[in-house]
């Protein structure tokens, strides 16, 4: 009847966002559709990370709209941030597993705290997230244990087990040694080859490349281009030209 | 020195008197403390929370616990308490006011602690869905507590000292009881070595008992900061007989 495509998963409209005079997002839209893997790429300071914080309300919003799982979710209490949260995984540019705990525990603990999961069961998935990404034998490592692409992975683990419908990843490999990050971009790749919808803020444009189905360009806290990742590396393409230099820089 | 000395010091170290005014230096101090790290972690959230008014309250309460000595509210507890209907023991007085004595010096061991742990980690739980209260008993207090212990160990053994004070409320402590001891028979050198030998006995206590904490809380996870040196003698004799 219609070819109306199913309603994205999470949608952002006229982003606005300043610290103090400075203003970091100028109007960004985005929207995010089912099993898509969005990459946002762009020059450090323009605003790619704070859009991720504030799309799961960790920052807070100057002005606009976010649709998720079909209401706006600015407008929403502030107690009802945290299960707002539950469904949107995030992974961070350090990690930060929390330094206390095993890797198995530091992924049972939202499950058991937040759901009230059995913990038992909590740990049972958490040895099967810790499969998922290949670290099998590292349940019962302390972070300070594991090397920073392990740490990485079992981030991804811990935020798989609140089972959101949407992850986003803050640089997820950008304080990486060059050696560990293929193998925290393979988990990614296929978790997004999986299905998983995922927004990722990289500098990895082979990945972007890859595993993206559209790359976004920001620039001074705006969208100035978005397209699929075959056109958006195509040197053929047409496309603005900050992004023009931005891409020629990287070359170098 | 007479040359009964010795003897006389033994008499007292092995006497039923002695020994149950040491056991009650060490309940007070153990009570207060316990009431002191409560007021204080109570103190420290208060501190950090995001309502004006309990912040000023906490400021509050610093002002007037840590602007008076420990002894004045002692006495104040003791001697004014009474007035307003609330006749309580010597031995309550004293842990009361200790603790809340204690409380504000506690409050900013605690606070350092729980700055101590980045903003990153809070980050990362809010972003699994935690509430704020949960990313504090959960994520923040048990990273910021393996902080603490260090400062914590040293205010226990400063909060034995602290207690010879209870002994101006009547309080059959050790000082007290050495004194009582030595007014009977001028014998001060004695009563006083007595009482000495068991506050020193109480710290050495106290001192292992901190470093024994901080070495199982280093096994697991991240190690805690070793502070002072009395601490860091006890923890490198204690690692040099371990197979790395």
């Amino acid at each position: 009847m219609s070819d109306a495509s199913p309603p994205p998963v999470l949608k952002a409209e006229a982003i606005h966002k300043s610290y103090g005079p400075l203003a970091v997002l100028r109007g960004v839209d985005l929207s995010v559709g089912r099993g898509e893997c969005l990459c946002i790429v762009g020059p450090s300071g323009s605003g790619k990370s704070t859009l991720l914080r504030c799309l799961n309300l960790l920052e807070p919003v100057g002005d606009g709209r976010i649709t998720f799982e079909g209401r706006d979710i600015l407008r929403a209490r502030r107690a009802e941030a945290p299960a707002i949260r539950q469904r949107i995984g995030m992974v961070f540019q350090n990690f930060e597993l929390f330094r206390h705990l095993s890797a198995r525990d530091n992924i049972a603990l939202a499950p058991i705290r937040t759901k009230g999961e059995d913990p038992a069961r909590a740990r049972a998935r958490a040895d099967a997230l810790l499969r998922k990404v290949y670290l099998p034998e590292k349940g019962d490592a302390y972070p300070d244990e594991l090397s920073g692409g392990q740490q990485q992975r079992v981030a991804i683990a811990r935020a798989l087990a609140m089972d959101p419908v949407l992850m986003l990843y803050d640089e997820p490999t950008s304080a990486l040694d060059p050696e560990t990050v293929g193998e925290v971009l393979q988990v990614m790749g296929e978790l997004a080859e999986e299905g998983m919808t995922s927004v990722v803020v990289t500098h990895e444009m082979g990945f972007a490349r890859r595993a993206a189905t559209r790359v976004i360009f920001m620039d001074g806290g705006v969208v100035v281009h978005a397209a699929p990742p075959a056109a958006f590396f195509d040197p053929a393409a047409p496309k603005p030209e900050r992004l023009s230099r931005f891409l020629g820089r990287l070359e170098h | 020195m007479p040359l009964d000395s010795p003897e006389l010091i033994l008499s007292y170290l092995s006497s039923a008197r002695f020994f149950t005014a040491a056991a009650m230096t060490l309940l007070i101090s153990l009570c207060a403390l316990a009431g002191g790290m409560v007021s204080g972690l109570v103190l420290a959230l208060l501190q950090e929370s995001r309502f004006g008014p309990l912040r000023l309250l906490a400021v509050a309460y610093l002002w007037l616990f840590r602007g008076t000595p420990v002894l004045f509210q002692l006495i104040f507890v003791f001697n004014v308490l009474p007035s307003f209907g609330v006749v309580l023991s010597g031995f309550a007085c004293a842990v009361i006011a200790l603790s809340l004595n204690e409380g504000a010096y506690m409050a900013e061991i605690m606070r350092s602690g729980i700055r101590a742990v980045g903003p990153g980690q809070r980050q990362a739980a809010r972003a699994l869905g935690m509430t704020e209260p949960a990313v504090m008993r959960w994520v923040v207090i048990p990273q910021a507590l393996r902080m603490i212990v260090p400062p914590i160990g040293n205010q226990f053994i400063g909060m034995l000292k602290l207690s010879a004070l209870v002994s101006v409320i009547a309080v059959e402590e050790l000082l007290l009881v050495a004194n009582q001891t030595a007014s009977s028979n001028f014998r001060y050198l004695e009563a006083l070595s007595a009482a000495g030998i068991y506050y020193l006995g109480l710290t050495t206590l106290f001192m292992l008992l901190q470093a024994f904490v901080e070495r199982k809380l280093a096994r697991r996870g991240r190690a805690a900061p070793r502070q002072g040196w009395t601490q860091w003698l006890l923890g490198a004799t204690a690692d040099a007989g371990r197979v790395r």
